[in-house]
């Protein structure tokens, strides 16, 4: 499809279209180096650094950062677990009831997340569970278990199931093939989901919104400010470091799951 | 190896993962108890409470609900003033999807037809990066971006637009105030949010278009613009339908981005933030996270029926 060139205006609306994806990110980036305490005003007047030492030394940030840390360490955990399982359990096999179960599995991402907060905000207060970390985690593992889902089973629908079965033929028992066959196979497909889902975590504020009740993950501390800005320069860095830890972990998965082709057996 | 793979013959795990890979029905069951109890107990269970709590009645004096059963709740959704909600977030949902396959399509097609694979790569990653990152920190930007004073009316004032933006801003419908609490700039910020969720989906369908249909076009005589028009264009439809689903359903759902930027007057989302929270009228919320699932399920019957499922 090589064989004709772009025309100018093609090409000029491509990369135009790129520049406007990246511009909102590049002006983060250019604000939190800001000398000016207090506006938004353009152009800027200079550059510092003084307010990422402010940002390390205050409380509520520091606090904010940790919660949403826990919070996404235990959401990606459970994610990573209960995604696998799914996958290993849907990526074979036809049976009754697998079309109703993929469809439950992309629910919660398919919904607005309006819906997945109010709904899980309600049980838990019919059922008299306080809100907190444990309730933000819920919430947050319910959708990104399709995450890993979704990457694992890729990966699983790649491998050659004779693997499996000959390591059965050669007397491996199950663990020994789950430890030296399946896992080896799967693990960057895996830890591709977790880093997905742990920046999917990380960032999420709309079910947060609902089920954290008191406690403020980072995104959540981000949102009040916006209602209040008062802590301009703060804000701007603390945009930084959420930017930051939602796109690195992204770039990490791509680099994971790329080239997946060449997975053993996958020329099968 | 084989010594240890010896002295596991006939271990318990060889005997349990022999009887497991015998009655693959009881394997198939321990695998998904964990994931189906999750989902069905915590979330699918959750999703019809909210459902049942929708029938609730709630009392305007004493503002307590009680479980008296009524259908007032959806009545009430047909009142002149959430019937006007109704109708905002869907028609913000619609020019937004709309706006989005306009400023998506060159992108994918730049992608799809003529980029070598390094540059592909290059603009897949360059996609999915601001795809991916953070939601809040983007709408963030955008609110810095429009601010009054800021970069963007800098621009404005830099090209002695002044004039056009105050006429734009008079519009009824589209303007507002400043361009941060303008429909304008609301809906500026959601087609920015959402436009990466366009470009992948189209650009996979082009990329499935069969390059021979292209030279048959031209060796039958066609010019490139008829052999957009009535080649390629239709054969990208479901990519766009399929990429418009995304646009469609989070601009429905939203809540966050008509918080802060555009006029006043609430969305869906929003509204059913402040009924939950401020009023503590749980069941008119639930009615009201009903309409973006029926508008949705509506929709999806659509796009199914133009083939946007093929092209997921």
């Amino acid at each position: 499809m090589h064989s004709e060139q772009a025309s100018w205006g093609l090409r000029l609306a491509a990369w135009g279209g790129l520049v406007f994806l990246h511009f909102p990110i590049l002006v983060i980036l250019l604000y939190a180096f800001n000398t000016e305490e207090s506006a938004y005003s353009f152009p800027l007047r200079g550059f510092t650094l003084e307010w990422f030492a402010v940002v390390a030394g205050r409380e509520d940030v520091l606090q904010a950062i940790i919660l949403s840390v826990k919070v996404a360490c235990l959401a990606t955990a459970l994610a990573m677990v209960l995604g696998t399982l799914a996958a290993a359990a849907l990526y074979r096999r036809d049976f009754f009831g697998k079309e109703s179960i993929t469809l439950m599995l992309i629910l919660p991402i398919a919904l607005p997340g309006i819906i997945t907060g109010i709904a899980l905000l309600s049980a838990f207060k019919s059922l008299g569970i306080e809100p907190g970390i444990f309730t933000i985690v819920v919430g947050h593992a319910t959708f990104c278990v399709v995450i890993v889902y979704n990457n694992v089973i890729a990966r699983f629908r790649r491998t050659s199931h004779s693997l499996i079965e000959a390591s059965m033929d050669l007397g491996a028992d199950g663990w020994q093939t789950f430890r030296y066959i399946i896992l080896p196979n799967i693990a960057t497909a895996l830890l591709a989901g977790g880093m997905l889902a742990f920046a999917l975590s990380f960032d999420e504020i709309i079910v947060t919104t609902f089920t954290a009740g008191h406690e403020q993950t980072l995104p959540l501390w981000l949102l009040s400010q916006l209602s209040r800005p008062r802590d301009v320069p703060v804000t701007n860095v603390v945009a930084l470091l959420v930017m930051l830890a939602t796109m690195l972990p992204i770039l990490g998965a791509y680099y994971l799951t790329r080239g997946t082709e060449t997975v053993a057996g996958g020329g099968k | 190896m084989s010594a240890v793979v010896a002295s596991h013959q006939s271990g318990p795990l060889r005997g349990l993962s022999n009887l497991l890979y015998r009655r693959s029905t009881l394997y198939l069951l321990l695998l998904l108890t964990p994931p189906l109890l999750w989902f069905g107990v915590v979330y699918v269970g959750s999703l019809f409470a909210l459902l049942w709590q929708s029938f609730y009645t709630f009392d305007d004096f004493t503002m307590a609900v009680s479980t008296d059963l009524t259908l007032a709740n959806y009545a009430a959704l047909f009142n002149p003033a959430n019937y006007d909600i109704i109708l905002r977030t869907l028609t913000m949902a619609v020019a937004v999807s709309l706006a989005s396959a306009v400023l998506a399509f060159p992108i994918a097609y730049y992608m799809a037809r003529f980029a070598s694979p390094r540059e592909k790569a290059f603009f897949y990653i360059a996609v999915m990066l601001p795809m991916w990152a953070s939601y809040i920190v983007k709408a963030y930007a955008w609110t810095v971006i429009l601010a009054k004073g800021g970069m963007f009316y800098w621009l404005i004032q830099q090209l002695h637009l002044e004039g056009l933006l105050g006429s734009v801003l008079t519009i009824p419908g589209v303007g507002g105030n400043t361009l941060s609490t303008s429909h304008l700039g609301r809906f500026l910020v959601f087609t920015y949010i959402w436009l990466p969720f366009m470009i992948l989906p189209i650009q996979a369908s082009l990329e499935r278009l069969p390059p021979s249909l292209l030279q048959a076009s031209a060796d039958l005589g066609a010019r490139p613009r008829q052999t957009f028009a009535q080649v390629i264009l239709p054969l990208a439809f479901p990519g766009v339908v399929a990429g418009s689903i995304f646009t469609f359903s989070l601009t429905l759902g939203d809540f966050i981005i008509p918080q802060l930027v555009g006029p006043s007057g609430l969305f869906i989302g929003t509204m059913v933030y402040v009924q939950q929270g401020s009023v503590g009228n749980i069941p008119l919320a639930a009615a009201f996270t009903l309409v973006p699932i029926v508008l949705i399920a509506i929709y999806l019957s659509i796009a199914k029926r133009l083939g946007a499922f093929d092209a997921l």
